[in-house]
């Protein structure tokens, strides 16, 4: 880690942390956390390092799995089949996480929700948004996958069959998107471009090579 | 309103409002609880992912409806370390009083 | 290890039972009927890793699909969407089909 230099196990509060008066519970947070250190539990160092790990994780490392599996088609088909393998090919390390990567087609369509708590493929995508661990989505996507989608701008053809995936247990689940059409002479940096997190939770599509990212 | 059974953070299918899909950076603190959570659970082993999701389900209707995602976190992290007797409520009460008495954090 | 119950393809009903404690198998699919997608490993049990017991024998975990349909007698989508939801084998019970 970056603070090797930093040896003394006093937590200063970095200058991004909240001013102002803290709540109970980040006081609580403060208390644990310090107790914790004080008896030798664990150590600020660690709890430091644990964040940057956290900070390391972003949809990009997804995008980067989708755009070579969109461009390689023999990687897709190892991915699909062994998603931890797979990623550790592009030096991605998803462990502890099982992941299970699930394709959407011309005939399907994949979305990801955890209705009992948070689960998410969080060594591919990060934290997840904070409308993820919503009571909202977390209630509805299971009974109106297609009115929650359409909240996204997301319309799924009648023909095409929507697949909930509950994440109850062991299993981390990402949506491989399909490849947009036209991004054919695409290479795959342009390509992970197109991958946002919303299309590999699978509430979205991947953008449209033209369009703007944030559009 | 909840079922005998059915636990508060059981609502699958329950249905709900519109999503508020706005963004939010997550604060530092909140990454601070995250990191304690991952240590106590993977390097450490003192506490189980589903003793964590447990002492969130027991906080109660009223608080797992209105604390926030990482004030549930703490909770349980904190409710779990004492019936573990890795910190005592008195270390812990007399440590928020250290605290209270700290000068703010200037904005 | 133990040999899994269940096949994939096979069809389970999973069981109507309303315990306390600490369980991952969510209300809205219990007593509901669909067939086993896949057959994934044996972890730790969640139901006893909830109170610390890391040593309690592991379970095989089971991935079933359910037609929505099924799930929710007013369901207003598409016939052919389904969810699938990752269940314990003690939670699963093959399904008793009933003659016509």
């Amino acid at each position: 880690m970056s603070e090797a230099s930093h040896t003394h196990d006093h937590d200063h509060a970095p200058p991004t942390d909240e001013a102002g008066p803290l709540s109970y519970y980040q006081r609580l947070e403060l208390a644990v956390r310090e107790l914790l250190i004080e008896k030798g539990v664990l150590t600020a160092d660690e709890v430091r390092a644990g964040i940057e790990d956290m900070d390391g994780r972003s949809p990009e490392r997804g995008a980067l799995v989708v755009a070579r599996a969109w461009s390689d088609p023999d990687f897709k088909e190892r991915l699909l089949a062994d998603g931890p393998a797979a990623c550790a090919e592009l030096g991605i390390d998803v462990s502890p996480a099982r992941l299970a990567v699930v394709e959407n087609t011309d005939d399907v369509h994949n979305v990801i929700v955890c209705t009992l708590c948070s689960c998410y493929p969080r060594p591919l995508l990060g934290l997840p948004p904070s409308w993820y661990k919503s009571s909202s989505y977390r209630a509805r996507a299971v009974r109106e996958p297609r009115a929650v989608l359409g909240e996204f701008g997301t319309v799924i053809p009648e023909d095409v069959a929507i697949r909930v995936h509950d994440s109850t247990a062991e299993l981390r689940y990402m949506v491989l998107p399909q490849r947009p059409p036209g991004t054919e002479e695409l290479d795959s940096d342009a390509l992970a471009e197109l991958v946002t997190r919303d299309s590999m939770i699978g509430v979205t599509t991947a953008l449209a090579p033209t369009a703007e990212r944030h559009a | 309103m909840s079922e005998p059974g059915r636990g508060v953070h059981d609502i699958g299918g329950l249905g709900g409002d519109a999503l508020d899909r706005s963004e939010h950076e997550h604060e530092f603190w909140e990454k601070r609880v995250d990191a304690l959570m991952m240590l106590l659970v993977g390097k450490y082993e003192i506490l189980t992912v589903d003793e964590l999701r447990r002492g969130i389900e027991q906080l109660g209707e009223g608080a797992y409806e209105e604390l926030a995602y990482y004030d549930r976190w703490i909770a349980s992290i904190a409710a779990n370390l004492l019936e573990k007797g890795v910190l005592t409520s008195e270390e812990i009460g007399r440590k928020l009083e250290e605290i209270d008495e700290r000068p703010p954090v200037a904005s | 290890m133990t040999a899994p119950a269940f096949a994939p393809g096979e069809r389970v009903t999973v069981r109507h039972a309303n315990p306390p404690g600490h369980v991952r198998t969510p209300f809205y699919i219990r007593g509901k009927t669909g067939e086993v997608e896949r057959v994934c490993d044996e972890f730790g049990n969640p139901e006893e890793l909830a109170f610390g017991r890391r040593d309690s024998a592991s379970v095989r975990l089971y991935r079933v699909r359910f037609p929505l349909p099924e799930v929710w007698s007013d369901y207003s989508g598409n016939g052919s969407d389904t969810i699938d939801v990752e269940l314990y084998e003690h939670w699963l019970e093959p399904t008793e089909e009933t003659a016509v």
